[in-house]
């Protein structure tokens, strides 16, 4: 090494290390510049992936809150329902009521003469109205053979076409619909008979084939259930581990293989815990597909080894003063656990348990080896009845064909999104409030 | 009494134990004042009366219900006809179904032969002959322990130390709860993959080159060669994979730098969680955004530039898996680097190293164990990884390292394999368990490197 302050500046011969340093300083700083530039790039590129995600889902889905209504005059002839009893709930029960439906179609829109146009209009109301018409009678059975305004819920391809259109006809998404179809819908339009309503339907009913009729509650019940199920199971036995292991477990081999076991559980694909669900729960045990109770069993030895590992960073934070001063007053080991080191780490369980579950409620490979993919319509009233779950229910709906399926999924996606983010910000609440520093 | 009602019964028996055991230690003591003459708080005395007369009644209660099934048909076998007697397994088991829906049914509407209809007047009265004994039992049981304990109560008995050792074996059973899943995950993958490679050899199924695993149902039928060759699978998930790490490596690697070198706290508190939020949203989510967003994008860009790019491209199920990944590889990282002492980069700035210097040529090099830990972890997750590939990833097996075409994986194979209806034992259905431990291996390989070497590059810098 070149001594830096005795070597003279004028001799031109040899440069200095200093000019050495000089020269490559502008490019270091280039590169100092270029590295943190990246650095900046990263994080943007992901928050921009964030931000693409969540407005793709929330363009797509937004719609899905609305749902198309299309204003009929519709009259309840006893003739065309073969009522002749209006006292006979059976025969208001089983009447055919789209058959109304279809008269004031056709009454409207005389232009539709052959069978297939004829079947083109009765495709622009969804066969769903025919419950409504139903219901209203059955609240009021003065209503027979007279003709009144009802709002009924209209078909996914009018409702696709009416969404999509805005003001201009041109931009609509016409699909399956023939131009017959699209000219009647711009009659209704134009006599503003067709309007968008809150879409109530989503909220309180089970899956459909039709995506007007579709909802969520039967898999928002479902994921209840299995998260129930999920809960009551993986917390309790998660604390429990946890606290052997830091409270009780000598450091032996046995200790180290379960530690290992946990670990390496965390890390096992969730669809191996699908695959064991199917051989034990299913295959061994004979228990039905499809139960909440099942899904339930599954996701929470797939949650165990996350609450099991939260926990025990929770107990390690109790500080060992607070075990040491109980013991010296007497406490037994039981007691310095239930009454001192449980209380106090409980936030930090919490918080890693919510977690957790979370995570099991966005849970969807386990749940389809376990045939929680089967079509029900039903809701589901306990854990023992078949269901579906919410991300299952996201699954099915995107293989769907239907256009009008996409904005349910989204919006079936929201609702999921929305359930997960109270959960982690709860969480994250409950540690800033109650987590003390030691 | 049926199973739920004994099992209310006997928590009540617990209770009642629980406040005669109490009961019995303070008269014993002699009233309040004598407590201190007990060797334990009365509490332990009820706890353990609780315990002495609930544990063996629950586990009568839980192994009766566990056998008695099986125990009642073994019966039914014994008495039927010694022409049903010979049937094969499937038909016996067939038989015996109808027995039971008889039995079940109760109603004579179902048409059935003598013997058949016998046997299923025979299994109802069995089976209230083992709800009754189930009964008695339980209830003899519960107040003949809570008896004992009552008697055995006394001012020498250690209930606490009792009590204390019960909770620490119900403790030990739930940590090793952990170990039963493993153990439960390795039978039942091997036990399946057993039967599958009996009628698949192994050799053909790792190094086999063609995937159609539909298998002709009848001899004549076209079409089912039932081929199961595994390697077209593994490399559609190695190439998704490489692909998701392409992505995911340096932008996650690269934030974790950012966020713990140069970012000020106020930055790092915000943009960590948002960058977490990404780990967060569930997988399910992703596949729909790879199917409906990014797929049709890809592909009319590809058309724009003159390329084919497939609707179903592993290039989008490994962006979006990429994208995903990025908040495991960053905060993974971040942790090691964090773990790296301040004193290695203290003494690099102090040679006039710059920052970037300084991460580039000694705490990338001081963390790297750890970093390559973390990816190890990520590539585990990548190859784990199901909703992405089954939503955006095709069915076709390709063996391709075209990125533009659609493969498919192991994890798509095993969900399309077994989602729905399937026959069990079929080799179809089997090979999924086969994909499955194979999966479950090569995640386990991963995932116990990835551990062993985080694990030492802690303790050299603790």
């Amino acid at each position: 090494m070149t001594n830096l302050s005795s070597q003279p500046a004028a001799n031109a011969q040899t440069p200095s290390t200093m000019d050495l340093v000089n020269k490559n300083l502008a490019k270091r700083y280039r590169a100092e510049k270029r590295f943190k530039a990246y650095g900046i790039a990263a994080i943007l590129f992901g928050l921009a992936c964030l931000v693409i995600l969540f407005t793709d889902i929330v363009s797509k889905g937004h719609s899905a809150f609305l749902q198309t209504y299309v204003y009929l005059e519709v009259t309840y002839d006893a003739d065309t329902l073969e009522i002749d009893d209006i006292n006979n709930p059976q025969q208001i029960a089983i009447a055919d009521y789209s058959a109304l439906v279809k008269a004031s179609l056709r009454q409207q829109f005389t232009d539709a003469k052959s069978r297939k146009e004829r079947r083109n209009l009765y495709g622009l109301v969804s066969n769903g109205a025919s419950f409504t018409l139903r219901e209203s009678l059955e609240d009021n059975p003065a209503l027979l053979n007279q003709t009144v305004g009802v709002w009924l819920l209209a078909d996914d391809d009018v409702d696709t076409y009416y969404k999509s259109r805005g003001d201009d006809k041109a931009d609509a998404f016409v699909g399956r619909l023939v131009p017959k179809q699209v000219a009647w819908i711009e009659t209704w339009i134009t006599n503003q008979q067709i309007k968008k309503r809150f879409n109530t339907t989503f909220f309180t009913s089970g899956d459909s084939r039709e995506p007007e009729q579709a909802g969520i509650l039967g898999a928002m019940a479902g994921s209840l259930f299995t998260l129930l199920v999920t809960i009551i199971l993986s917390f309790p036995i998660g604390v429990a581990a946890a606290v052997y292991l830091e409270e009780y477990a000598p450091k032996n081999k046995l200790t180290d293989f379960i530690e290992v076991n946990i670990n390496n559980l965390a890390a096992v694909p969730s669809i191996i815990f699908g695959l064991l669900g199917l051989a034990i729960f299913i295959g061994y045990f004979e228990m039905h597909r499809s139960l909440p109770l099942v899904g339930g069993l599954v996701l929470s030895l797939m949650t165990l080894p996350t609450i099991i590992i939260s926990s025990r960073a929770a107990i390690k934070s109790v500080p060992p003063s607070i075990r040491d001063a109980a013991l010296g007053l007497g406490a037994s080991k039981m007691q310095v656990i239930l009454h001192h080191v449980l209380p106090l780490s409980m936030p930090g369980m919490l918080t890693g348990a919510i977690i957790g579950f979370a995570q099991a409620l966005g849970e969807t490979a386990p749940l389809l080896m376990i045939g929680m993919v089967a079509f029900i319509v039903d809701i589901p009233g306990g854990i023992s009845d078949p269901s579906t779950v919410l991300p299952v229910q996201i699954f099915l709906w995107s293989d769907s064909p239907e256009r009008a399926f996409i904005e349910r999924t989204s919006a079936a996606i929201m609702v999921l999104l929305a359930f997960l983010i109270t959960m982690n910000t709860f969480a994250i609440l409950l540690r800033n409030r109650l987590e003390r520093r030691w | 009494m049926n199973t739920s009602m004994l099992l209310v019964i006997a928590i009540i028996m617990m209770a009642m134990a629980f406040f005669l055991g109490r009961k019995r230690a303070i008269t014993v003591a002699g009233g309040n004042h004598g407590i201190r003459n007990l060797n334990s708080l009365p509490g332990y005395y009820g706890t353990l009366s609780a315990l002495w007369c609930g544990i063996p009644s629950l586990l009568i209660l839980a192994l009766w219900v566990i056998f008695d099934d099986y125990i009642i048909i073994q019966i039914i076998i014994q008495e039927l006809p010694t022409s049903s007697q010979a049937l094969s397994e499937s038909e016996l088991g067939l038989l015996l179904n109808t027995v039971a829906n008889i039995a079940l049914n109760n109603s004579s509407t179902l048409v059935a032969e003598p013997f058949i209809i016998e046997a299923a007047d025979r299994l109802n009265g069995l089976k209230s002959i083992s709800q009754m004994a189930l009964s008695v039992v339980i209830l003899c049981v519960a107040m003949g322990l809570a008896l004992f304990s009552w008697l055995r109560v006394n001012t020498q008995l250690k209930a606490r130390v009792k009590v204390e050792n019960v909770f620490k074996i119900v403790l030990l059973l739930c940590a090793s709860i952990a170990v039963f899943t493993t153990a439960g995950i390795v039978f039942s993958v091997i036990f399946e993959s057993i039967k599958f490679f009996q009628s698949v050899p192994f050799f053909d199924f790792v190094f086999g080159l063609q995937w159609s695993p539909q298998m002709a149902i009848r001899a004549d039928q076209i079409g089912g060669s039932g081929a199961f060759g595994a390697v077209p699978l593994f490399a559609g998930t190695m190439l998704i994979s490489v692909i998701a790490m392409i992505i995911a490596v340096p932008a996650g690697l690269m934030a974790a730098i950012y966020l713990s070198e140069y970012a000020s706290p106020k930055v790092r508190t915000i943009v960590k969680p948002a960058l977490e939020v990404l780990a967060g949203v569930p997988t399910v989510v992703y596949g729909f955004f790879a199917a409906l967003t990014v797929a049709p994008y890809l592909r009319d860009t590809g058309s724009m530039f003159g390329l084919s790019v497939s609707s179903e491209s592993a290039l989008a199920a490994g962006l979006v898996m990429g994208v995903m990944i990025i908040p495991f590889i960053s905060s993974l990282s971040d942790d090691v680097i964090n773990a790296v002492p301040q004193s290695l980069r203290d003494g690099s700035l102090g040679l006039g190293a710059t920052h970037s210097e300084t991460i580039k040529q000694v705490i990338i090099p001081a963390a790297l164990p750890g970093i390559v830990g973390g990816i190890l972890l990520a590539v585990s997750r990548a190859i784990g990884e199901t909703m992405i590939v089954v939503m955006a990833a095709g069915l076709a097996a390709n063996l391709t390292a075209n990125p533009l075409e659609s493969v498919t994986t192991v994890t798509v194979q095993i969900v399309t394999l077994l989602v729905g209806d399937q026959e069990f034992n079929s080799p179809k259905t089997l090979s999924a368990f086969a994909l499955g431990l194979m999966l479950f291996l090569i995640t386990l390989a991963l995932n116990s490197i990835a551990l062993m070497v985080v694990k030492k590059y802690r303790e050299q810098y603790e």
